[in-house]
């Protein structure tokens, strides 16, 4: 079973859980996704424990506990202590590029509609290349998508 | 000079991002085959040149984001398209929007529809229906997200069977995701 299916816990048998699997190839690529942006072959300057540490704090700035469990797994897992606080969205680091980078994860995740060029040109003025750049937007996306498949998919279990 | 586009528009802007795109003669092999199949099947764009600084990604999200869209059965492709625009509208993607809001009229020819959410955003008035599916992806969209019991029921109480309900969940989702490249890692201009 996917991610997003252990932690909608659709009801088997249910209308919803058959349309579920009518959209399982859509399921399977989701989770295909997961691990691409959280534990890729090539992290580039974006460690596995940073990205899991991220991916909890969307997760919990998102309202999904659940969900910031399993990555808070994740965490524990890369035994990372330099990042490993950044899944409490509460903390943030001292030093200039990570804590750019967290607070354009924040960004991305509470308000990307203020999201502009001079943002990025901010992480590239700690050092953080091009390439990064884009992996940390597919992160922060990623982890919103997969909040919103869960919450959508919580509300019609309920609902039938 | 290009001018930046920063109003909801149906005249689809040209993206320009703020990152370097990758030079698609000096890509690497697993960059190639992430571009393989692109997102709508438009060809390498400027935005797929973008995203191949992550293929691992690319290569995964582009067939995603092509079946959550443009899968055959199930719900209408104009009301998956009419959820991708109200992802936008709460994100601001003012490309994204362009493009999904055009599909939308082109399938429909309810100009009507796209003028009240360009005009009135999320408090847009609409008939009965599309009010229920634009309301439900709206409110899917901010963080946390805010949709309620009763937007999934004014989906069904409008005649969405789960199938369709599922592939609107999907299709609000996956600009969630969308939203979140074009608008942060670029910007629409028009010449």
């Amino acid at each position: 079973m996917t991610l997003i299916e252990t932690l909608a816990s659709v009801r088997p048998g249910t209308a919803l859980s058959d349309a579920m699997e009518k959209r399982a190839e859509i399921l399977r690529l989701s989770e295909a996704a997961h691990d691409a942006v959280l534990l890729p072959r090539d992290p580039g300057g974006l460690s596995h424990g940073l990205r899991a540490a991220l991916a909890a704090r969307m997760a919990r700035q998102n309202g999904n506990a659940a969900l910031a469990g399993h990555y808070d797994t994740l965490v524990a897992g890369a035994n990372e202590p330099a990042t490993a606080s950044l899944a409490d969205p509460k903390n943030n680091v001292s030093g200039p590029r990570l804590a750019e980078i967290v607070r354009h994860a924040d960004r991305l995740t509470l308000a990307p509609r203020d999201a502009t060029r001079a943002h990025v040109e901010a992480l590239r003025g700690v050092g953080v290349n091009d390439a990064d750049i884009v992996r940390l937007a597919e992160l922060a996306a990623f982890v919103n998508y997969q909040v919103r498949v869960i919450a959508g998919l919580k509300l019609l279990g309920d609902m039938r | 000079m290009s001018e930046i586009v920063h109003t909801f528009t149906t005249t689809v802007p040209r993206w320009q991002p703020y990152v370097v795109p990758v030079e698609f003669a000096t890509a690497t092999e697993e960059q190639h085959a992430a571009m393989q199949t692109t997102p709508s099947n438009k060809g390498i764009s400027t935005y797929v040149l973008t995203l191949a600084h992550d293929p691992e990604t690319l290569a995964v999200r582009s067939p995603l984001f092509n079946l959550i869209m443009y899968g055959k059965d199930g719900l209408a492709s104009s009301e998956r398209e009419l959820g991708a625009v109200a992802a936008s509208v709460v994100n601001r993607c003012v490309y994204c929007a362009a493009v999904h809001a055009s599909r939308f009229t082109a399938q429909t020819k309810r100009t009507d529809v796209i003028d009240a959410i360009f005009a009135d955003g999320l408090d847009a008035t609409l008939d009965e229906h599309l009010q229920a599916i634009f309301d439900f992806s709206a409110r899917l969209s901010p963080t946390p997200p805010e949709a309620t019991a009763a937007d999934a029921q004014a989906l069904a109480d409008v005649g969405l069977n789960e199938l369709e309900a599922l592939d609107l969940v999907l299709s609000s989702a996956i600009f969630g995701w969308a939203n979140r490249l074009m608008h942060t890692l670029g910007e629409p201009v028009k010449e």
